[in-house]
């Protein structure tokens, strides 16, 4: 059920996952984001920085459809996906995490997860009033896959509580559970570890990097957190006031004079943190 | 009988007499998985055929590391088969500890639980020079480690399987060779007061135990134990290995170690064992939450809890239980006591046990009164694990029971408690001169506490017997009665008393950050750390009358005088407390020198430089000043528990 591991990162084909070319996004008079290209291999960890206001989530929001670019296009494995609707880009297996925690807070953290793998379902209104048969089969086999996520995710002893009353860390990983159990073949994470202290962030890290290694997920991230970006990410794009000014491995982007001017800060003070 | 069996065969035996037969139950993905008693013995022999294969036989030593998993006890059988000596270790332990036990032990396999554990060996790698072989559980985030030394489980036991294809009778015969005095397990000690050091032990000294807690206690095959405990304590290795194998019960595994609690009652165990400190932090759980809970609750529980009391002091004391009290205690049980341990996962428990420490007798005398068939057992890792235990019918807070049959127990002429049975451990690893010291010539093992066997040949145990002290005008002091009485209060979460060669005595506290926390947010307190909760004037008078409740019940002379509430708490990482949470008390002595001559010297603070220890070892200076408390004489009370009058002098003589 969960997609096929692939091989690491490292030797992954140079298949592009997803492309977006020359997208452009206006809000009346303000330009979020022009004119910016990337492209996604097949199982990296991406990440997307920039300061504040650079059009990091437009971009994101653009690629999940809950934005259409004004102009430029976006494909996900060859296929044009630039006027998809949300429901259509997570039916290609795109999932995403929210900047502000989306969850159901009334809900049980396994009924939030559970959530996760509507998509998937395919019993019918009806069948599922009767329950037994066929809907009983699929939720079996859909809770284990849930369960497998609240193992990988160390969510045992919190199955049963309502979100609302969770940690904001737990709760971030718990958004990250539901975002898995749709089993993506692209993830997109806004500011996983934003609001959080070091050593949530190092977890959260530690997650990320697990669910790339074990199903070979690709993962767009955005994150503001230097260290974290600069250590898990294959490959790093720099946006500054909707545009992108570097691409290129985190080694390369840290010594790139253009992003230390502009994100960084002048005279490069950034770089001890980024290190 | 215990005496011509090794654990492997006694494995071997189990599978073929009753193989369908739940042997272990681990709770995975949410749903309780059983392994039948043949599927263990598959396990097993996979596992040891794997390691033989890697060049594994007998004499090497096996370490596992992580919390209970059925994959850890295949392993150490698996040593255990092929003659070999499982070494479990502390997987709570930082790096320096760890790699100080596996090095001693001269560890050649560890088989680690997860990423954590794996990565906190190869850390230690350099510093290891016979460990060859690392074997990890869970490959979550394992799985692009480039470690020649590196291997999965799942891949050990093919090789096992490739191994046994080649060599069929070869695990066959290598178990039927097992010698029952051979060593099997190296159990480290926690150490109150130096270096760990390895107790040796061998099949015959584990059964042996298992023969007398099953022999003495009843224990049964259908019998349901839930192994929660660190893998490393030796109470754990003798219910879980021992006696699990030698009745043939069922053992069950934790999902995680914050579901044991939700487990326990979705298993309801037959059979239970915990340190004094569960207890005593689930009495304080239980406490708070009824504060917590409505006027109407609140005024229930503790009305129930009053009756129950009186009724299990009037049992314990042999008076007859007054009829309108003995009503009571009928409603209570059906409104109160049932559900409460139905809560707390003991509705089905018929064995309860306390062991490690002493039991603050208010707490024991709690889960007694509540129903629970509470009960002390005795025991030194330096005599397998356990050595005596209250018979039932026959159980007060007081004593720690009978020996089991076959051991025999006796109090030498300085009042420290000798104990000879087949449980006598066969040395300490690579210390032969401690090893002498430790048993006298004629087999009796020196337990090191002072003790004495009452009129129904109960032992007693006082204290450590190198800390029972005399203060200044010649009374005895044993700190761990009075440290006993004061962690009764939810607000105490740990103490240390001091008066030996003294004029009075004082206290160092650590409050329970938890009740104290929550008391305080009921008194509108408001705090942002431990440390600043701790120096709060209010939570200071709140423990001084914590600490007038606990001097009401003492004589005049060993009432607590003084006292400090610490700016942190003792953490086993400091080297304070053992990982088994015993009080090391030299140390703290040593490390708050500065507080004790504060004590004396009648100084109402002190300046305070401590050193604490992060989780990953680095280390950072603490600088703060504390206030002390006084205290008033509590009125001496009438009826001061027989506990105090008897148990000092004897202590003493």
């Amino acid at each position: 059920m969960a997609p096929q591991p692939i091989t690491p990162a490292a030797d992954a084909s140079n298949e592009i996952l997803l492309a977006a070319t020359g997208v452009s996004k206006r809000f009346g008079g303000v330009r979020a984001v022009e004119d910016v290209s990337i492209a996604v291999r097949r199982g990296e960890i991406a990440s997307i920085i920039g300061p504040n206001g650079a059009g990091k989530t437009s971009l994101l929001n653009m690629i999940s459809g809950f934005y259409r670019p004004d102009s430029g296009s976006i494909t996900i494995e060859g296929v044009d996906t630039t006027r998809f609707r949300p429901a259509q880009i997570a039916a290609l297996g795109i999932a995403r995490t929210f900047q502000n925690i989306a969850l159901f807070g009334g809900m049980t953290v396994l009924d939030n997860i559970m959530l996760g793998r509507h998509v998937r379902m395919k019993s019918g209104v009806l069948s599922s009033f009767i329950y037994w048969g066929l809907a009983q089969k699929e939720e079996v086999a859909h809770r284990e896959r849930v369960e497998e996520l609240i193992d990988f995710l160390e969510l045992q002893d919190l199955r049963k509580q309502p979100t609302s009353a969770l940690a904001y860390g737990l709760r971030k990983r718990v958004e990250l559970a539901r975002a898995l159990a749709l089993d993506p073949k692209l993830l997109l994470l806004d500011e996983p570890m934003g609001g959080m202290n070091q050593e949530e962030k190092e977890d959260m890290a530690r997650y990320v990097i697990d669910v790339n290694e074990q199903w070979g997920t690709t993962i767009i991230l955005i994150e503001h957190d230097m260290a974290v970006v600069m250590d898990i990410s294959d490959r790093v794009a720099v946006l500054d006031r909707g545009r992108k000014i570097a691409e290129g491995t985190p080694a390369e982007v840290q010594r790139n004079p253009a992003v230390i001017r502009a994100y960084l800060g002048a005279g490069g003070e950034g770089r001890g943190q980024a290190a | 009988m215990s005496g011509d069996i090794t654990l492997p065969q006694l494995l071997r035996r189990n599978s073929e007499s009753f193989p369908e037969r739940p042997a272990l139950r681990e709770k995975d993905r949410g749903i309780w998985q059983t392994y039948s008693w043949r599927r263990y013995w598959e396990e097993v022999r996979d596992v040891a055929q794997g390691l033989a294969a890697r060049g594994f036989g007998p004499g090497d030593k096996l370490s596992v590391i992580g919390e209970n998993r059925p994959r850890l006890y295949f392993a150490q059988l698996a040593a255990m088969s092929l003659g070999g000596i499982a070494v479990p270790v502390y997987q709570d332990a930082i790096a320096t500890e760890l790699a100080f036990v596996l090095d001693h032990a001269e560890t050649s396999v560890v088989v680690a639980e997860d990423q954590e554990q794996v990565d906190k060996i190869l850390s230690l790698k350099d510093a290891l020079p016979h460990l060859k072989l690392i074997v990890y559980d869970d490959p979550r985030g394992l799985l692009n480690y480039d470690e020649p030394i590196l291997e999965s489980f799942a891949a050990l036991q093919a090789a096992g399987r490739e191994f046994g294809a080649a060599n069929p009778d070869f695990l066959t015969a290598s178990i039927a060779a097992g010698d029952p005095h051979a060593l099997a397990l190296f159990s480290y000690t926690s150490g109150t007061t130096s270096r760990p050091k390895g107790v040796m032990l061998s099949h015959a000294n584990l059964l042996s135990v298992a023969e007398g807690i099953a022999a003495a206690e009843g224990i049964r095959p259908n019998d349901e134990h839930l192994s929660y405990l660190p893998m490393a304590w030796i109470g754990n290795s003798v219910f879980s290995l021992a006696l699990h194998n030698w009745v043939g019960m069922t053992c069950n595994f934790p999902e995680k170690p914050e579901t044991v609690q939700r487990d326990l009652r979705e298993l309801g165990p037959s059979l239970c064992l915990a340190p004094p400190r569960y207890w005593e932090s689930t009495l304080t759980a239980i406490t708070v939450r009824a504060a917590d809970s409505t006027w109407f609750k609140r005024r229930l529980f503790g009305f129930f809890r009053d009756i129950a009391e009186r009724v299990q002091l009037c049992a314990t004391e042999g008076r007859p239980v007054p009829l309108g009290l003995r009503l009571m205690r009928a409603v209570g049980e059906v409104l109160v006591y049932a559900p409460l341990r139905d809560q707390l996962g003991l509705r089905r428990a018929r064995l309860v046990y306390t062991g490690g420490a002493p039991l603050g007798p208010d707490t024991f005398r709690f889960f007694r009164a509540i129903g629970v068939n509470l009960k002390q057992v005795y025991g030194a890792t330096e005599l397998s694990g356990v050595c005596s235990a209250q018979p039932d019918g026959e159980v007060d807070p007081d004593t720690v029971g009978r020996v089991f049959p076959g051991i025999e127990v006796r109090i030498d002429d300085d009042g420290e408690v000798l104990v000879r049975s087949g449980g006598v451990f066969q040395g300490y690893y690579k210390q032969p001169e401690e090893s002498r010291d430790a048993v006298t010539e004629d087999g009796w093992l020196k337990t090191g506490d002072a003790g004495f066997l009452d009129r129904r040949g109960h032992l007693v145990i006082v204290d450590r017997a190198r800390d029972v002290g005399k203060m200044e005008d010649g009374t005895a002091l044993a700190p761990q009665f009075l440290e006993n009485k004061l962690k009764f209060s939810p607000y105490i979460g740990e103490a240390v008393v001091f008066g030996d060669a003294r004029p009075f005595v004082a206290a160092i506290i650590a409050i329970d950050a938890a009740t104290v926390g929550n008391w305080a947010e009921r008194h509108n307190i408001a705090y942002t750390s431990f440390q600043d909760l701790s120096a709060r004037a209010e939570v200071r008078q709140l423990i001084r009358d914590e600490i007038g409740k606990c001097n009401a019940s003492v004589p005049a002379p060993i009432q607590i005088r003084r006292f400090l509430v610490l700016n942190k708490e003792f953490d086993a990482d400091d080297d304070e407390i053992t990982r088994t949470r015993k009080i090391r008390r030299r140390f703290v002595a040593e490390k708050y020198a500065a507080i004790i001559d504060a004590f004396y010297r009648e100084a109402t603070n002190v300046e305070l430089s401590a050193e604490i220890t992060y989780e990953d070892g680095r280390k950072t200076m603490l600088h703060s000043t504390l206030a002390i408390g006084d205290v008033d004489e509590a009125t001496a009370v009438a009826d001061a528990p027989r506990l105090a009058r008897e148990r000092v002098p004897a202590a003493a003589g």
